[in-house]
């Protein structure tokens, strides 16, 4: 069990939200819907309780962009729950947890490590901050067509062709719940001077349960962005952005503010104080549960045969350190059947919405919300789906990783003079866009990078294979914007 | 005293029967079960406030969910029933000297034992040694049973709660698996009159449609159901369901209230608002 410091059980914004509504507070204020009665549709659509707490800023509610009372409280006792030095309230999402952090460790110029598979959105932010990035090339299980964690050795390696990277980037756990060694890597890092930041969108629970891999606060991480809305119960958008023991959080709440919203909206500041009390209070029973129900269809869907829901037993000490057990993700490969159209059948045939397919896999979502009778509906529908459509094994595409040679910065390469010209010719050039290759989601371009005749090639075999290609300007990507 | 049980059949309507006395209420891991003495129905039983079965009409359900497919079947031996926890499938299954084994699932066990302690009047052949009863997820226990039975009873409740997971393509779909290649299934369709049900009985037809190649739907009149009138399916690999084995099935000579041979061709014929409703989803 874990143990706080504070009284988990307290919800300020809450307690303040109460206490506005009961002093029955008459807004001459935004947001004009006014509590509700300028719209009735809305109202009734939403719900008065709903529009009741859409309110801004004000004395007794404090203010997140500097926050004095009761968010500055919420922010404490997010902090005691998380095992963290600060906790900020996130109301744009994880992608601007992220997306500060790395405002937060690099400028122009600067150099960090990211594994190549990183989100879209954490190249963007390089686009806005002129860092450049140093890719690691993140390995990927052959047969179940999975990006892994990173390895130690890769990340050393890396760190000395690079000693003046200032900072290095990690998904922990990845959406499969491939975990690093994230101890070990935040202890390489700090030796060399580099800041570790996190992307724990996936990982919230790893601070609630004793039976998760460490979290990135726990491996010593100095900032680390976790998505409350996902394991933790908080309404989609609302996120925490966590605060290792070296940062200076003032500083990071500078960087906060440059880019979010002065009027954050309480009804995500609500949703994410009282998913945090729930999950300090009950989030050891809570995973428990998950655990168990997870581990139980593990078990059923792989009684059916053709389908393996992996877990623990992919653990290989390196690029597979850990696994969270809470993710039921299921390799589709020997039904004969992409993960992609099990998705689809699913959805289409079944009723049933999985949070994703790719090429080979299906991930289920599993959380306290789920009821086991529904479980019973996955796995009987997997059962059916393999008996309707079971065919032989197709061959699944060799996923090939070609170094990128970054020649400019995605921030100078962004807004760089670019023309349009054929691939083939493009080769020699410097990409002015993205070219992303779905599955597996890992780009095989990025703006700022060196064309090669490889990477060309590349892209021609992804086309033949039917892969998705996205990013570029030209949608079947026969031409690609260079710099000029 | 004027104390009276409601259901209300849609926002806008409901049905009220005069209660004289509640005999049980509790809260099962699934759902609230409730038994009441009324003077016109008799004893009744509800399941999270929704009429199951009531003494008095009750013997209308049950005889047409079991016996319109064994008149059909000419050898029904193996036969599993998911749901029917009161008993009354069971009761009318065991009239048969030729049924070798009655599978019972039900996923909720308070609800034999309500029925065997205050519903005698149907749970009363749960001690015939065909039976057993297993208590269960359906969906769970058909997954693991292929090419195993004859006919499969599906005496669902409604397609929320519990027994929404027996409304399920998937359900449907291991069901077809479990029934040996001349297999029949036949299952509570809900009621094509009010809005809301009308909805969930075509959906539930549209999923049977898409897992057999042979469909039919018949009807029943039953007071304490919404609207009265209600539908039931007819799902077979094999047999066609108004080849009624009439003189066979006559001199077995089990004695019912409702059905009979001649209504089993009769009670395939349906109202043409109905006709279109599953034609819709037919497609």
């Amino acid at each position: 069990m874990f143990t706080n410091k504070l009284n988990q059980d307290r919800m300020p914004i809450i307690e303040a939200l109460e206490e506005m509504k009961a002093a029955r507070l008459v807004p001459f204020d935004v947001p004009g819907h006014k509590r509700g009665r300028a719209d009735k549709n809305l109202t009734k659509y939403l719900g008065e309780k709903a529009m009741s707490i859409d309110v801004n800023s004000m004395k007794p509610l404090d203010n997140l962009c500097h926050p004095v009372s009761v968010i500055k409280d919420a922010e404490e006792l997010a902090a005691d729950a998380f095992h963290s030095k600060a906790a900020f309230f996130m109301v744009g999402g994880t992608t601007s947890s992220v997306q500060a952090m790395i405002f937060a460790v690099v400028k122009r110029g600067d150099k960090i490590i990211v594994p190549r598979n990183v989100h879209r959105s954490v190249i963007n932010a390089l686009i806005l901050c002129g860092a450049i990035p140093v890719y690691i090339n993140p390995q990927i299980e052959s047969n179940l067509g999975i990006p892994l964690g990173m390895n130690l050795e890769d990340i050393e390696h890396t760190i000395l062709e690079n000693l003046d990277s200032k900072a290095l980037f990690i998904n922990n756990p990845t959406y499969h719940g491939i975990c690093s060694n994230l101890k070990a890597v935040v202890e390489l890092c700090h030796r060399h001077n580099i800041k570790v930041i996190v992307d724990e969108a996936h990982g919230t629970h790893f601070y609630f349960s004793s039976k998760m891999p460490p979290s990135a606060m726990e491996a010593g991480a100095d900032l680390a962005a976790v998505s409350m809305h996902k394991s933790g119960g908080s309404l989609t958008q609302s996120s925490f952005l966590l605060v290792g023991k070296s940062m200076n959080e003032d500083y990071i709440r500078q960087i906060i503010n440059l880019t979010q919203t002065t009027s954050g909206s309480y009804l995500l500041m609500a949703s994410l104080d009282m998913a945090r009390r729930n999950m300090a209070l009950n989030g050891e029973k809570i995973f428990d549960e998950v655990i168990d129900m997870v581990q139980y269809a593990r078990n059923e869907i792989n009684q059916i045969g053709g389908y393996y829901a992996f877990g623990e037993e992919l653990i290989n000490g390196t690029s597979i350190y850990d696994f969270d057990t809470t993710k039921l993700c299921v390799n589709t490969l020997d039904t004969g059947l992409t993960g992609i159209e099990v998705y689809d059948i699913l959805r289409d045939e079944y009723d049933i919405q999985v949070e994703f397919g790719d090429l080979g896999n299906i991930l289920a979502y599993v959380s306290v919300g789920d009821r086991k009778a529904d479980i019973e509906r996955l796995i009987s529908a997997l059962q059916e789906i393999k008996r309707r459509y079971n065919k032989p094994r197709s061959t699944i595409m060799q996923y090939k990783y070609v170094m990128p040679e970054v020649k400019v910065s995605p921030q100078d390469a962004f807004y760089a003079n670019k023309e349009s010209m054929p691939l083939k010719m493009a080769i020699g050039r410097i990409s002015g866009e993205f070219v992303m290759c779905y599955p597996p989601g890992i780009p095989i371009l990025a703006p700022g990078e060196y064309i090669t005749d490889e990477i060309v090639e590349h892209i021609e075999y992804c086309k033949q294979k039917g892969c998705n290609l996205t990013g570029s300007e030209d949608l079947e990507v026969n031409y690609i914007n260079v710099l000029k | 005293m004027d104390l009276w049980f409601s259901e209300f059949h849609t926002k806008n309507v409901k049905l009220s029967i005069k209660v004289d006395k509640q005999l049980f209420s509790a809260q099962s891991d699934f759902q609230r079960i409730d038994v009441f003495d009324s003077k016109e129905f008799g004893r009744f039983l509800t399941l999270d406030g929704y009429m199951m079965l009531t003494e008095k009409d009750e013997f209308i359900y049950h005889e047409m969910i079991t016996h319109v497919p064994m008149a059909v079947h000419p050898h029904a031996e193996n036969i599993l029933v998911i749901g029917a926890g009161d008993g009354g499938v069971v009761r009318e299954l065991t009239k048969y000297d030729t049924v070798k084994n009655i599978d019972v699932v039900e996923i909720d066990e308070m609800v034999i034992e309500v029925a065997k302690k205050y519903l005698p009047f149907t749970a009363s052949k749960f001690d015939d040694p065909r039976v057993h009863i297993f208590y269960q997820d359906g969906l769970k226990f058909v997954r693991k049973i292929e090419n195993e039975y004859d006919l499969i009873i599906v005496d669902s409740t409604d397609p929320f709660g519990p027994g929404e997971g027996l409304f399920t393509k998937e359900f449907y779909g291991n069901c077809f698996k479990a029934l040996k290649e001349d297999g029949i299934m036949v299952n509570q369709h809900e009621s094509p009159f009010y809005h809301d049900d009308a909805v969930a009985m075509q959906r539930a037809h549209k999923r049977i449609v898409e897992s057999f190649d042979k469909c039919r739907v018949y009807q029943a009149h039953i007071p304490t159901y919404p609207s009265g009138h209600w539908l039931f399916g007819f799902a077979t690999k094999k047999y066609n369901p108004l080849d009624v084995r009439a003189d066979e099935w006559n001199s077995l000579g089990i004695k019912t209230k409702y059905y009979n041979t001649k209504l089993h061709k009769a009670c395939f014929a349906l109202p043409n608002y109905v006709q279109e409703l599953l034609e819709n989803v037919e497609k």
